[in-house]
């Protein structure tokens, strides 16, 4: 195995001399082992990122990853790319506050530039009721040591001087709540940064092998069945988003999860002329500029299960009334794409990560409209449970046994999305 | 966006109407009985089918009666409505 290219800026130099004709391949192309220590299903952020601290914190490289379609091709290239941390209870702050410590040390750490660019994150009230919630959970983040603050609307102004502070309309602006340390990264490059960082430690990243059943010996598990052949795992780890359910099927058990589609557009590039991510879970809509001049458009999403990977279009139009009230200045944009992602959503919108009913095999689900912003951390209490068979304390109160327990982590007002 | 065709109003458009999510799920008949996993089963637990998907909808801006339908999750393709408390279909996706 050859080691990989460090990217600097004398392979830069180097690579020039030969017009960019030779650069390494980013990672390799291997023919399935028989057998591996660890299987993990899903070639996402979280699963690649899962493969990558398996190698990098518990030294486990003898790992596959199994991947139906291309890296990063389902939810991980299908969002809006927000990375936040501020959520209201303690066991959300655990996991999402984790992942954002990894974010801030990720382009280094993978020696792999993931954009990561803490602009912050702005979530609207437009009423006092909105702006007392707001309050309650800005003081419940900083209890637990993460930033946090509540502007009124000249704060929002200052930060945001193309928002309409009109009291005449609709949903007038009264506040609302930042985080400076939250932001966007490039979602691809997650993805790919991970996959090199795994690969070059020996990890096996297998692309177009798609699950088809579960291999079982007794009440164990022992491998899958796959599009590419049987191929045997002493642990499997499920990390596949929208599709959790159809995998728990191929187990044999139930999940507290419905997949529904979430959409979100892209407008034609324009000057930057908004500096933050702005999100209001009140009128519905949440936008960010792009380093290349594109608002990247989210909304709510649909009411009903789907795998159709599109959205209803009055949501759109739902979404889009919504912008412009906010943003009369975008009323003449244009929209350039439009797409939906498959989002697996929990009764009470946070995620599932642990163990399952079937010995040997874990699951990583649930994250519903706000996975992407988890991605580090995911993959770090996840490789942790598969390492050692047991859940981090980070993630010991994710547990599927939550349901039956009563233990529920009711995340619906900071998920930021209408379920 | 998709056409539903009401039982009671015809076919009408998405938008008029609002899903409740999956049906035929009973209600056990012996609560008291019931393990904190059973409770779950009921309470948490879907089938969330890719494929022939069995849910219910409300004529919310039109007669306001609950109905069944028997949607495909894949294509979004509605196979058939019909009316509360009679059996599914026999379909196939």
């Amino acid at each position: 195995m050859a080691t990989p290219t460090k990217y600097s800026i004398w392979s830069l130099l180097r690579n020039a001399g030969s017009y960019h004709q030779n650069w390494q391949r980013v990672w390799r192309q291997p023919t399935p082992k028989d057998e591996y220590e660890v299987i993990v299903i899903g070639g996402g952020g979280h699963g690649l990122a899962t493969a990558y601290y398996l190698a990098t914190v518990h030294g486990i490289t003898n790992v596959a990853v199994l991947e139906k379609g291309w890296l990063g091709g389902g939810n991980t290239g299908r969002n809006t790319t927000v990375v936040r941390s501020n959520y209201l209870y303690d066991e959300s702050s655990g996991i999402y506050e984790l992942s954002m410590k990894l974010w801030e040390g990720l382009s280094q750490e993978l020696n792999y530039n993931v954009m990561f660019s803490q602009r912050g994150v702005i979530g609207l009230s437009h009423d006092r009721h909105g702006n007392d919630e707001q309050s309650r959970r800005g003081g419940a983040i900083h209890l637990n040591g993460i930033d946090s603050e509540i502007l009124n609307v000249a704060q929002v102004r200052a930060l945001v001087p193309i928002i309409n502070t009109s009291p005449n309309i609709r949903y007038p602006l009264f506040g609302g709540m930042l985080q400076r340390r939250g932001g966007n990264a490039r979602h691809d490059a997650v993805a790919w940064g991970y996959a090199r960082g795994a690969d070059a430690r020996g990890v096996d990243i297998l692309q177009e092998t798609e699950v088809i059943g579960l291999m079982r010996e007794g009440s164990r598990v022992v491998g899958v069945e796959t599009s590419r052949g049987a191929i045997r795992a002493k642990r499997v780890g499920i990390v596949v988003a929208g599709h959790s359910g159809v995998l728990a099927n191929m187990a044999g058990f139930r999940l507290p999860l419905e997949s529904y589609p979430l959409q979100a557009l892209v407008s034609e590039p324009i000057k930057p002329v908004l500096h933050t991510v702005i999100m209001s879970g009140k009128v519905h809509v949440y936008l960010s500029q792009s380093d290349k001049g594109e608002l990247v458009i989210g909304a709510s999403r649909d009411a009903h299960n789907s795998y159709s990977q599109r959205g209803s279009f009055h949501l759109i139009e739902e979404q889009l009334a919504a912008l412009i009230e906010l943003f009369p200045i975008f009323g003449r944009l244009r929209m350039m794409r439009q797409w939906g992602g498959i989002v697996d959503v929990c009764p009470d919108a946070s995620p599932i990560i642990g163990k399952t009913p079937i010995e040997g095999l874990f699951i990583n689900c649930g994250w519903g409209t706000g996975g992407f912003k988890a991605t580090p951390g995911s993959g770090w209490v996840f490789a942790h449970t598969l390492a050692t068979g047991e859940p981090h304390s980070i993630n010991a109160p994710f547990s599927l046994k939550r349901f039956s327990s009563g233990y529920l982590i009711d995340e619906h007002g900071a998920a930021g999305v209408a379920h | 966006m998709f056409q539903i065709d009401c039982p009671f109003c015809g076919p009408r458009w998405q938008v008029e109407f609002v899903c409740g999510g999956e049906a035929h799920i009973e209600r056990p008949i012996n609560p008291d009985m019931l393990s904190d996993d059973e409770w779950a089963d009921y309470v948490f637990m879907r089938t969330n089918s890719k494929g022939m998907h069995y849910e219910r909808w409300c004529h919310i801006h039109g007669c306001r009666q609950w109905f069944n339908a028997a949607r495909d999750t894949v294509s979004d393709k509605i196979h058939a409505t019909y009316r509360m408390g009679e059996k599914p279909p026999e379909l196939s996706s």
